[in-house]
């Protein structure tokens, strides 16, 4: 554990204001450690993790994906009229079709990039306007209300109410996103494949000549990104009871902030499951808290942005307690490469 | 060496692939519809240029320089509601050109110190200004919200109509103010010790400061500069729709990085120039005018501009293949 | 398998390379002894790196190269391929993945190729011990590799050649960012490989090293080859002849300078973890070379005279005056120049324009009348230091990476002396570049030392200090060991002193 800890400081010290957080918010309201809460913020944030893991596998095979949240909508709108056209289908056809269309789009940012050997920033910046811009235009942007039952009916995994009669419950949604979790989690670190996408997005060039396939890699890459868009727009429906074509539209940089938050590094080769769900929930926790306390809802996003700027500028300051209990050795200073 | 060749190593290969990428544009559309070549149409067009141009010049220098302002948008918004709140203070539509001016130098002064907040953070903290203007954005967007409660203010003196909608000398004043700002960049990138440490810092940040480059102030210079030109983009909005509204404008954020790379700017910093810059938001300009009068709409240019960048960078790609093969068959 | 298979690890005949107008290699012949430690000695673009390209799989070879592994005849090649017949590579930037485990970084090949499956880090490790049980090393396999130093990392990179059971490893320049125990520890190494009857074929540009570990030298030169020799009786500058064609200055330029003013004189410099109570003085027109190996504290005193570092205790003194840079800007308007030893990272910025990077330092000369960069002034500093220099360059707007390592350090020397200075500080000056193109570096370094320039020149290069130095300091865990005169010493006393 320490090893861990000391191998992925970034996570361990959200980790560490996360804990204090829970307590302090659990000490100072009344409300906050209650079941009716957790469960509300899971279910809130759910999407955003499926979206974040989805990031998270990109940003490890070091590249970036700007597109995932337009993509979504994309998924959804296009779900939403094969379903029509086929009459209502079912969950399994609902994650087949929403599935396969965000890992073509997926797949679409890979080609473009390891084709044209364009940089993923660019090219997703580009998909990123022709997604959105082609949802848009054919759509008129026309919301859609009249959706298969099956997809905007509540499922509980769990209900319950306390003494006090308020319902506390956990959707679908969030056993799709611990599914997406663990999948991830076990994909990234116990596969090979998992690890050789690390490993190239650490050093794509050693990667090169250690016979890693690129190609195969970005493809995998975003391809996994866009299946977790297409999974995580099909809950998102599940939630909201509609289609909004640019309903989605500007989360990609939320998700990205509290992805890179918990410790994925931009440039590859970083980043933890783990991670994902610690900056996903600091966000949440900070804004559910701010409400709890009541604090006026215009203030949140205020807060969080300085909170993630403080959290950002002193990432790099190096809390080592260590070293001022050890005798200094005759150590040189070496450039430490990041 | 025969003219043409003479005036294509003059313009730069860049320029002359934009230009002649522009001319297809203007020929395609004024055949498509007589509408195009007007001077009603240009009219228009040279009244939209001007704010994403100001944007695009924001996130240039960022960019040149090995990074990224993802805030600039909110900036520009945050920047107008100082004008407005100066305007506001000194009676509104009564205000004077002297509150105009306080306003105009508040607005400057918000956008700078934004932007010097993020770049004291990239410089002296080392964090990546991806994540560093990221978070600014949302700081500013909440406290644009917070401030405004999500409204529009408006309730501006009649003359700030002439500067979003007024004539110079035949030419509309915003296109004069990105002109103007244009010329500014080009000499400030070229002719300057700051814009000649943009680039050396784009390329490599550790042995522009062992070569002396005061780096650090560079940084900080670079992210203030970019938040007071983001200042004067949003003073135009304001001016424009006679309104400050908080969020005006987010659509154009992600446009402007598609209008550096378009421009021919490196991703990874050190490489571009302001011309082919320019040229490319006119190119975007054109495409969107022309859409817009033969009766698509925004959004279809939206989706436009992105395949455009796409086929321009396969384009590149391909001209830059063709360009080995050749040499190594010579 | 049959033993006469076994006697050769690899032999190859008309290797030839052609990339469009330049031909690589013509028609090279190579021969390594199974168990051998082979040397391929050659300068910088002689055709090395291709000829390892080429047996590893990474290069097609042209029509009528014949390769031969092991006895077996090779018709097709590729990087998997030439793994599967234990044929590994060490390349210079080690090509490993700083995030990952040790033991991630050792196993990386059994994670690679055949059908996606769960990664079996328990073997993966088990053999990844057994590797470094093999190597006598011990290393914690659990730590991320950026944690290593880098001599440590060429053990993993060494470790992941012998995880695939390569019996050919060869290794690209292994030893250029170790220290001298480091090295020593890295030849212990290879030895042991060799007497575990894995060929191991060494490139590197330090002569002295060749000589002591192997038993063979191929020189190639041009891409043609120049022969085989046994390092027996072989000598440095023999070998120097051989690589580039010509005879090496080898006549000692030491002058008394005691006369002469002094320049520079530093008291008692300190800094804590890194040098201590360090004294000298440099002359007007004197070269002083300090000699050490890294970690010595050579570099960490150079940092500490540009202001790069803060010193705790002692004084610069430039010119008769007390200065106390806090940064590389306040170093440079008193007169301090630093020829960094890392030209790739911090000496020049590569992709940039060659004019661009030689005016880096000297912006405030080449503004015009209203405060603006002037093109005119500009170029023409530029081509004056160039042609001064004699810079072999194609255009003055080109990248400074497009040149060759001598003419790059000749742009870093422009960059600096146009700065005026008092006091040119050269860091290890010839790494990377070519042999022959060093005594061009030496020629432009005495040359200035004539103008009345001071100058430190720090090296490990202990030949180069000799040559070139008028007084040679050997410095050893932070302090100023001793004092010699070329004149009074031999290279051999001297680098029987460095590397005791």
């Amino acid at each position: 554990m320490r090893k861990l800890l000391s191998s992925h400081t970034v996570e361990a010290r959200l980790f560490a204001v996360l804990l204090l957080m829970v307590v302090g918010l659990s000490l100072a309201t009344d409300t906050f450690l209650t079941v009716a809460n957790l469960t509300s913020l899971l279910n809130n944030n759910s999407v955003n993790l499926i979206w974040a893991v989805g990031l998270l596998v990109v940003l490890v095979a070091g590249g970036i994906d700007i597109s995932f949240a337009v993509a979504a909508s994309v998924v959804q709108y296009l779900t939403a009229q094969i379903l029509g056209y086929v009459g209502g289908g079912n969950w399994v056809l609902g994650f087949l079709i929403a599935g396969s269309i965000g890992l073509g789009l997926g797949l679409i940012n890979a080609a473009l990039i390891h084709g044209f050997k364009i940089v993923s920033i660019v090219i997703t910046i580009a998909t990123f306007n022709a997604f959105f811009g082609l949802l848009m235009f054919f759509t008129k942007g026309r919301s859609i209300y009249t959706l298969p039952d099956w997809w905007v009916d509540r499922i509980f995994l769990f209900e319950y109410q306390s003494a006090s009669g308020v319902w506390s419950e956990l959707h679908l949604s969030v056993a799709v996103m611990v599914a997406c979790l663990v999948a991830t989690a076990f994909f990234i670190n116990r596969t090979t494949t998992g690890r050789q996408l690390y490993a190239f997005g650490d050093n794509p060039e050693g990667a090169r000549r250690a016979g890693i396939n690129i190609a195969l890699m970005q493809a995998i890459a975003f391809g996994w990104c866009g299946l977790m868009a297409g999974i995580g727009g099909l809950m998102q429906v599940n939630i909201a009871k509609e289609v909004v074509p640019n309903a989605l539209y500007g989360r990609e940089l939320d998700v990205l902030a509290a992805v890179v938050l918990g410790g994925a590094r931009l440039g590859g080769g970083k980043g933890t499951v783990f991670g994902c769900v610690l900056g996903v929930l600091f966000v949440a926790i900070t804004q559910n808290g701010l409400n709890l306390l009541g604090v006026s809802p215009f203030a949140f996003q205020m807060i969080i942005g300085a909170t993630i700027l403080v959290a950002i500028s002193t990432s790099n300051v190096k809390i080592d307690l260590s070293s001022w209990f050890k005798p200094k050795s005759g150590q040189q200073s070496r450039r430490v490469d990041q | 060496m025969t003219t043409m060749k003479r005036a294509y190593t003059a313009l730069g290969s860049e320029n002359v692939f934009l230009i002649g990428a522009l001319i297809a544009v203007v020929i395609g559309f004024s055949s498509a519809t007589p509408l195009f070549m007007t001077p009603a149409n240009f009219g228009s067009m040279a009244f939209q240029l001007p704010e994403l141009g100001l944007l695009t010049l924001a996130m240039m220098v960022p960019i040149l320089s090995g990074g990224l302002n993802l805030a600039i948008i909110f900036q520009a918004n945050i920047s107008g509601l100082a004008l407005a709140a100066v305007l506001i203070h000194f009676g509104g539509v009564d205000a004077g050109y002297d509150a105009f001016a306080l306003g105009v130098a508040a607005a400057l002064a918000v956008g700078g110190i934004s932007g010097a907040v993020m770049g004291l953070v990239v410089a002296y903290m080392g964090a990546h200004p991806i994540l560093v203007s990221l978070a600014m954005m949302i700081f500013l967007r909440g406290l644009g919200e917070f401030l405004t409660k999500g409204g529009d203010i408006s309730g501006f003196p009649p003359f700030m109509e002439t500067i979003g909608h007024g004539y110079l000398w035949g030419i509309p004043i915003p296109l004069l103010i990105f002109l103007g700002a244009a010329v500014v960049w080009h000499i400030m990138l070229r002719y300057t010790k700051h814009g000649f440490s943009v680039y050396m810092i784009g390329s490599n940040i550790q042995a522009s400061e062992y070569s002396g480059l005061n780096t650090r102030r560079t940084l900080t210079m670079i992210y203030t500069i970019s938040g007071m030109v983001c200042a004067i983009a949003g003073i135009l909005m304001a001016a424009r729709f006679n309104s400050v509204r908080v969020g005006h404008g987010e659509a154009l954020l992600l446009v402007t990085v598609l209008a550096c790379f378009l421009g021919g700017l490196d991703p990874f910093g050190g490489f571009g120039r302001v011309v082919p810059v320019v040229l490319a938001l006119c190119m975007l300009q054109a495409l969107s005018s022309g859409l817009n009068l033969i009766g698509a709409n925004q959004h279809l240019s939206t989706a436009v501009w992105g395949l455009f960048l796409i086929g321009v960078m396969a384009f590149r790609w391909a001209a830059s293949r063709l360009h080995l093969t050749n040499r190594r068959r010579s | 398998m049959h033993p006469k298979d076994e006697k050769y690890a690899l032999r190859m005949k008309n290797v030839s390379k052609r990339f469009g107008g330049v031909q690589a290699l013509d028609k090279v012949a190579m021969e390594v002894k199974a168990g051998e430690v082979h040397c391929l000695a050659g300068e910088n673009g002689c055709g090395k790196s291709t000829l390892i390209k080429i047996v590893t799989g990474v290069y097609e070879p042209d029509d009528g190269t014949e390769i031969e592994v092991f006895g077996e005849r090779i018709s097709s090649n590729s990087p998997t391929k030439a793994r599967a017949k234990g044929i590994a590579v060490i390349w210079q930037d080690l090509a490993l993945f700083p995030h990952m485990s040790v033991a991630e970084n050792i196993g990386i090949d059994e994670l690679v190729g055949g059908r996606p499956r769960v990664a079996q880090f328990k073997s993966i490790k088990t053999r990844a011990q057994g590797v470094m049980d093999r190597l006598g090393v011990s290393l914690d396999l659990d730590a991320p590799l950026s944690s290593l130093p880098i001599a440590q990392r060429q053990v993993v990179a060494i470790a992941r050649s012998l995880m695939s059971d390569a019996r050919l490893v060869f290794m690209d320049e292994p030893t250029a960012s170790l220290t001298q125990s480091e090295t020593d520890a890295l030849l212990a190494i290879v030895r042991n490989l060799s007497a575990d009857g894995v060929a191991v074929v060494f490139v590197s540009h330090r002569l002295a090293e060749v000589l002591d570990i192997a038993e063979r030298v191929t020189v190639v030169r041009d891409g043609k080859l120049v022969g085989v020799y046994p390092t027996e009786g072989m000598s440095q500058s023999r070998l120097g002849e051989l690589m580039t064609g010509h005879m090496l200055e080898s006549e000692v330029r030491a002058r008394d300078k005691t006369g002469s003013d002094i320049m520079l004189r530093v008291t008692g410099l300190s800094r804590q973890d890194q040098f201590e109570n360090v004294s000298f003085d440099i002359k007007r027109g004197e070269i002083v070379g300090i000699t050490g190996l890294i970690g010595s504290g050579r570099t960490e005193l150079a940092h500490a005279l540009i202001g790069m570092t803060r010193t705790d205790q002692g004084t610069i003194e430039l010119d008769r005056e007390v200065v106390r840079p806090r940064n590389i800007r306040e170093a440079i308007a008193k007169g301090i120049a630093y020829v960094s030893e890392d030209r790739l990272t911090l000496g020049l910025v590569q992709p940039q324009p060659i004019a661009d990077n030689t005016v880096t330092s000297v912006l405030d000369k080449i503004l015009g009348s209203v405060g603006l960069i002037s093109s005119q002034k500009k170029n023409d500093l530029v081509d004056g230091w160039i042609e001064r220099f004699s810079v072999k360059i194609g255009e003055t707007s080109d990248a400074v990476s497009t040149l060759s390592g001598g003419n790059q350090q000749r742009v870093v020397l422009a960059k600096w002396l146009a700065t005026n200075p008092k006091l040119l500080i050269l860091d290890s000056p010839t790494v990377g570049v070519d042999v022959g193109a060093r005594a061009g570096i030496f020629h432009i370094v005495r040359e200035l030392a004539d103008e009345g320039l001071a100058i430190l020149l720090i090296t490990d290069e202990i030949t180069e200090a000799f040559y070139n130095a008028d007084r040679i300091f050997h410095m050893a865990d932070g302090r100023l060991q001793a004092e010699y005169d070329p004149h009074q010493t031999s290279v051999q006393q001297l680098e029987e002193r460095v590397y005791a």
